[in-house]
C-alpha cells in the first residue's frame, strides 16, 4: 500500500515538473505579452524533434543540445513577436482587440509550424532511448531519465524565478505584466520587453519538449495540441503569471494524470478537463490567490 | 429613403441567390452540388457562430463540439427516422448541450471563456472515444447515407433559416440587448437586461444550427468516428471565415465563408501537401493586414463612391 502510494506520488511529481515548465512559458506569453498562444504546443513538438534529430544523427545528448536549443528557440520567439505581434499590437484598437487577434494569429502559427514539421519529419512516430536504466526509490522503480527531467525542470523554473526577481530586465517584465502602458511611461522599452517574454515562453516550450522527448514517449508532429491544453489548465490552476503556482498546478495535474491513467488510460485528458472546469467555475483566478 | 432602397436591393439579391440555389441540382454536375453543399455548411457554421460571438465579443471555439453532437445524433438515428426529423433532433441535442454549458460558463470573462470552449471540444471528443471503446466496443460508425440532392436541399433550408433568425435577432430588442452586452456587460445588467439568460439562450440558438448542419453533413460522410466528427477544424474555420469576411453586416460572413471554402477547395486539389501551410500563412496575413475583413474593404469602397458622387453633384 505504502509502495503503491509512493509510486503514484513520485510518478506524478516526475510528470508534473515538465507540465510546470511548459505552463510557465505559456503564462509568460499570455500574462505579459498578451498572446494566448495556441501554438505553444507546436514549439514543444519542435523542441522534441530537434533533440531527436541531434541525438540520432549527430550523437548530441539531450542535455548538451539544451545549450543549443535554448538560445535558438528564444531567438525564434523573439523574432516572431517583433515581426508579427508588435505591428499587430500597434494596429489593434484596444488591448482586448489585440488579445482576440493575437489568439487567432497563433492559430495560423500553429498550422504553419505543424505543417512545416510534417514536411520536414513526415508522419511516422519517432522515439529514442536515453538514460533509460532503472532507479529504485524506496521500493518504487523509475527510469533515470524521468528523474533527470524533474531536476532539470526545477532548476530551469527556479533560475527564471531568480532572474525575474533580481535583474533589471526581470523588473521590467514584472512592470509590463502589471500595466504595459504605465511601464512604457516609466521608460521601459515595452515592445522589446514583450518580445523578450514571448521569446522566453518559446524557449521554455522547446526545453519542455526536449525534456519530454527524453522520457521515451513517441514523438509525432501532431503531438503539440494536448500539451497546449495541459499548459492552459495548469496556468488556470496556478494563477496567471505565478511561477510557484505553475509548479504546484503542474504537480497536481501530474498526480491526477498518473492516478487516472493507471486505472483508465483513455480518461486522463477528461480528468484534467473536469478539474479545469471545476476550477474555472469556483476560482477562475487560480488556487493561490487570496 | 436610402436605407429602404438598400433593404429592397438586398432582398432582391437574396431571392435571386435562392432561386439560383434551388435550381442547382437540375443543371449542374453532382460535383458542383457537393461543392456547394460544402460551402453552404461553412456559411451556416459561420453565420451561426456570428449570431452569438459577433455582437457579444465572446470568442467561442466550441463550434466543433456542437457540430459533432449533431453528427453523432444523426449517426444514431438516421437508420430509423426520416432526414428532417434527424436534423431537428441533432440541432436540439446541440441546443441543450450549449444551453447547459452556457448557463454554467458564460460568466467567465474574455479569454477564460475562449479557453473553456477550446477545451470543451477535447472533453466531448475524449469522453465519446472512451465510451465507444470501452462500453459499445466500436470506434467508428457507418451511416446509411441519403442522396446528394436531399442533403443539398436540407442544407439550403438550414441556410435560409439561419439567415432569417440572424436577421430577426439583429433587428429585435433581443439583438439590442446582445449588442449592449458586447459594449459593456455591467451597464447592460444595470439597465435591466438579464445578461446570463440572454447570453445562454443566444449561445444555444447558434449551437442549434451548428448541430443541424452536423446532422446533415454526417449523411454525406457514410463513415464517422470521434476524431472526424469533433475535428477542431470546425471550431476555428467559422471564426476565421467570420474574421475574413467581417461581422458588421449579414452579407459579410456569407462572403467570407464562400471565398474561404472555395480557396480551401482550390488549395487541397492543387497543393495537397502544402495546403495547411499556405492556409496558415493566409490566416496570418488576413489578421495582420485586413483587421476588418472583406467587409472593411467593401465599406471603404462604398464610402469612396458615395463621396465622389457627392462631389460631382
Amino acid at each position: 500500500m505504502l509502495i503503491k502510494f509512493l509510486d503514484i506520488a513520485i510518478g506524478g511529481l516526475l510528470m508534473g515538473g515538465i507540465y510546470a515548465l511548459i505552463a510557465v512559458g505559456f503564462g509568460l506569453q499570455y500574462g505579459v505579452a498578451r498572446v494566448l498562444n495556441i501554438a505553444h504546443g507546436e514549439f514543444i513538438m519542435l523542441g522534441a524533434f530537434c533533440t531527436w534529430t541531434l541525438f540520432t544523427s549527430a550523437g548530441v545528448t539531450p542535455l548538451v543540445s539544451m545549450l543549443f536549443c535554448a538560445p535558438f528557440f528564444f531567438a525564434i520567439g523573439f523574432v516572431i513577436y517583433r515581426i508579427f505581434f508588435t505591428p499587430l499590437r500597434a494596429s489593434s484598437e484596444s488591448p482586448a482587440a489585440f488579445e482576440g487577434n493575437s489568439m487567432l494569429a497563433s492559430f495560423g502559427l500553429l498550422f504553419v509550424v505543424q505543417n512545416l514539421a510534417l514536411i520536414i519529419w513526415g508522419t511516422p512516430v519517432r522515439g529514442y532511448s536515453y538514460l533509460a536504466f532503472p532507479i529504485h526509490l524506496s521500493g518504487a522503480v523509475f527510469s533515470a531519465n524521468r528523474i533527470v527531467t524533474l531536476i532539470a525542470s526545477i532548476i530551469l523554473g527556479s533560475a527564471f524565478y531568480v532572474f525575474l526577481l533580481s535583474t533589471r530586465t526581470g523588473k521590467a517584465i514584472r512592470a509590463a505584466a502589471q500595466d504595459p502602458d504605465a511601464a512604457e511611461l516609466m521608460g521601459v522599452r515595452i515592445n522589446r520587453v514583450l518580445a523578450l517574454c514571448f521569446g522566453f515562453g518559446t524557449m521554455m516550450a522547446a526545453l519542455g519538449g526536449l525534456l519530454l522527448s527524453m522520457t521515451s514517449i513517441m514523438l509525432s508532429p501532431v503531438m503539440g495540441m494536448q500539451y497546449t491544453l495541459i499548459a492552459i489548465i495548469v496556468v488556470v490552476l496556478g494563477g496567471l503569471g505565478n511561477i510557484k503556482g505553475c509548479f504546484i498546478g503542474g504537480f497536481i495535474l501530474g498526480l491526477v494524470g498518473y492516478i487516472v491513467s493507471s486505472s483508465q488510460p483513455g480518461l486522463s485528458m477528461v480528468a484534467y478537463y473536469v478539474i479545469f472546469l471545476f476550477l474555472l467555475l469556483v476560482r477562475p483566478t487560480g488556487l493561490l490567490t487570496k | 429613403m436610402k436605407t429602404a432602397g438598400n433593404k429592397y436591393g438586398s432582398f432582391i439579391a437574396l431571392i435571386t441567390l435562392l432561386a439560383l440555389l434551388v435550381g442547382v441540382p437540375g443543371y449542374m454536375s453532382s460535383y458542383t452540388v457537393i461543392l456547394i453543399t460544402n460551402i453552404l455548411m461553412y456559411v451556416v457554421l459561420t453565420l451561426s457562430w456570428a449570431i452569438f460571438s459577433a455582437p457579444t465579443g465572446y470568442i467561442s471555439l466550441a463550434s466543433a463540439a456542437f457540430f459533432g453532437t449533431g453528427v453523432y445524433a444523426s449517426a444514431l438515428l438516421s437508420s430509423s427516422l426520416p432526414l428532417p426529423v434527424v436534423i431537428v433532433i441533432g440541432g436540439s441535442a446541440s441546443f441543450t448541450l450549449a444551453f447547459l454549458v452556457g448557463s454554467l460558463t458564460l460568466r467567465l470573462k474574455g479569454m477564460y471563456f475562449t479557453m473553456f470552449t477550446f477545451g470543451l471540444v477535447e472533453l466531448v471528443r475524449n469522453s465519446l472515444h472512451w465510451w465507444e471503446v470501452n462500453i459499445t466496443g466500436t470506434v467508428g460508425r457507418i451511416i446509411l447515407s441519403a442522396d446528394n440532392t436531399a442533403i443539398f436541399y436540407s442544407m439550403v433550408g438550414i441556410f435560409v433559416s439561419v439567415l432569417l433568425v440572424s436577421y430577426l435577432i439583429k433587428r429585435s430588442k433581443f439583438g439590442l440587448a446582445l449588442e449592449s452586452i458586447g459594449e459593456s456587460e455591467e451597464a447592460a445588467d444595470h439597465s435591466g437586461v438579464n445578461v446570463t439568460r440572454v447570453k445562454a439562450v443566444t449561445f444555444a440558438v447558434s449551437a442549434f444550427f451548428m448541430g443541424a448542419a452536423g446532422a446533415t453533413m454526417s449523411m454525406r460522410w457514410t463513415y464517422i468516428d470521434p476524431t472526424t466528427a469533433f475535428n477542431i477544424q470546425f471550431s476555428f474555420m467559422p471564426v476565421l471565415m467570420a474574421i475574413f469576411g467581417g461581422t458588421g453586416h449579414l452579407y459579410a460572413p456569407i462572403a467570407g465563408a464562400t471565398v474561404f471554402s472555395l480557396l480551401e477547395e482550390m488549395l487541397t486539389t492543387k497543393f495537397p501537401y502544402y495546403y495547411m501551410l499556405i492556409f496558415g500563412l493566409i490566416m496570418l496575413a488576413v489578421i495582420r493586414f485586413m483587421p476588418h475583413g472583406l467587409e472593411g474593404v467593401i465599406e471603404k469602397w462604398r464610402h469612396r463612391i458615395k463621396r465622389e458622387s457627392i462631389v460631382r453633384i
